[in-house]
């Protein structure tokens, strides 16, 4: 058997990072999850990002 | 490395607010004891900004200082002379002081004269007036000139001797105090006001004053449950004011705005304002009015929040979420969230439901920018126009334009200095 196949018959545990919606979709679906938040660094602004990095 | 640079810096910075001991001295004159006070000198909360673009409770506090120092004798007199180029305006920043909401300052105005004892500067605050029509929310009707005249006349010197009696009050126990009993500093002082009557009280008793004058007083001070604002924004100030001016720091040392603008500092860039439009406040309004009347975000009592007190610790002030909207979760959130935009703890300011964890200090522009969390500040809103005074209180959170600002002139700095 496929080992994705595998891993959707036992129980899940999900931890969500990035769209909420995924994660609250699955609540709703009374699975397990938990939710990181989780932003990328500056929002993406690519500008800022790299003034970021020069400090670094 | 400069990352290496800036992070000594950073602990430095850290380090002098940490170290801060803010000290309630005595009660003056602000025309005697701020430094560049003239007779025709008004400062003002927030950043600088011209008469002309000030806001209308900035203006209509202007038009009531006016008549206050009997430099004009009615609103279009006090209009003319403000718009003549007569006036110095300046900010109360530039001169040691603060002031909440409009935070008009005039040369007569009785102020608190509190004292960093570690580094010895000082820091100056005018006297709390009390709720509704007031000169901070624009308000300059007779009440409020008289009620001016009469804190200048009675209230002042009634407390400045009983302060002499009493001996000087260590502000930074008392705040590390307040935090213990349900108040924030910043919208919430009633635990603060009421150390302060208990330390107070005994001494005014002992005033030369009639029976009269010091009931007059004590139920002043008991009326109002943001007398002790005035002390707690004085104490950030010359707390924070030792943080500036560190070379390589991305430390905020001033958070300020005046209806028009919000202005930050930062550490490393010395006496640089970074300024933008200032965002209406998001909160719960007096029955009888709605957004719409809200003035933008106003008044230097975000100096409480720099230092880390006030939006920063309301987790320590759980009762508020029921003024300034919300549920006590939010309140432990966003106490919680501000250790993600700052530099570190502090010791002595603790919040009890969090296990008595330091609340968070020295926000960090870099950090700021690089979680997109802006620090969140706990405060009053006024009405719009001028004379109508306080119509709410909420949560409001400096412009990012700021943040983005100040990091860009930092690296720009580094870059001409050939650090980068």
């Amino acid at each position: 058997m496929n080992k994705v196949n595998e891993l959707f018959n036992k129980e899940l545990k999900i931890i969500n990072m990035g769209i909420e919606s995924f994660y609250t979709d699955l609540k709703e679906q009374k699975v397990k999850v938990i939710h990181v938040d989780w932003r990328p660094v500056a929002g993406g602004n690519k500008k800022l990002s790299s003034l970021l990095s020069k400090l670094k | 490395m400069i990352a290496d640079k800036i992070a000594s810096a950073n602990r430095k910075a850290l380090q002098r607010i940490l170290n801060g001991r803010p000290v309630l001295i005595k009660v003056g004159k602000a025309g005697d004891e701020i430094p560049g006070m003239t007779k025709k000198t008004i400062l003002h909360s927030g950043p600088p900004v011209s008469w002309e673009r000030m806001s209308g409770p900035q203006k209509g506090a202007v038009i009531g200082g006016l008549i206050y120092e009997r430099l004009a004798s009615n609103e279009e007199e006090a209009r003319a002379l403000a718009a003549s180029g007569e006036i110095t305006f300046d900010s109360c920043h530039h001169h040691g002081t603060v002031g909440p909401m409009a935070g008009v300052v005039t040369y007569s105005m009785p102020v608190w004269v509190v004292e960093n004892k570690t580094y010895g500067n000082f820091a100056y605050c005018t006297f709390n007036e009390g709720l509704g029509k007031v000169l901070r929310m624009g308000a300059f009707s007779n009440e409020v000139i008289n009620r001016l005249d009469w804190m200048e006349n009675t209230l002042a010197p009634l407390i400045k001797e009983a302060l002499e009696i009493k001996g000087e009050i260590d502000l930074k126990t008392m705040i590390a105090q307040v935090l213990q009993m349900g108040d924030e500093g910043h919208n919430r002082n009633r635990a603060g006001t009421s150390l302060l009557i208990r330390e107070l009280a005994p001494a005014i008793v002992r005033t030369k004053f009639s029976e009269n004058e010091k009931v007059e007083v004590l139920n002043f001070l008991n009326g109002n449950d943001h007398t002790f604002l005035n002390l707690s924004m004085p104490a950030c100030k010359c707390t924070m004011d030792p943080a500036g001016g560190i070379k390589y720091s991305t430390i905020v040392y001033v958070m300020s705005r005046n209806g028009t603008d919000f202005g930050i500092k930062v550490s490393g860039l010395g006496d640089r304002w970074f300024t933008a439009p200032a965002e209406i406040v998001k909160g719960l309004y007096f029955p009888g009015f709605t957004k719409e009347d809200a003035n933008p975000d106003i008044g230097d009592s975000c100096i409480t929040e720099t230092m880390g007190i006030g939006g920063f610790a309301m987790a320590c002030a759980v009762p508020i979420v029921q003024f300034v909207g919300g549920a006590v979760q939010d309140a432990i959130n966003y106490s919680k969230q501000m250790y993600e935009i700052t530099e570190g703890e502090n010791y002595v300011y603790k919040i009890p439901v969090l296990d008595f964890r330091g609340t968070a200090t020295g926000i960090d522009i870099q950090k700021v920018i690089e979680t997109g969390i802006r620090p969140i500040i706990n405060t009053g809103i006024a009405h719009k126009n001028p004379g109508v005074g306080q119509v709410g209180a909420g949560l409001v959170s400096p412009p990012m334009k700021c943040f983005e600002d100040a990091l860009e002139a930092f690296v720009k700095n580094l870059e001409a200095e050939g650090e980068l």
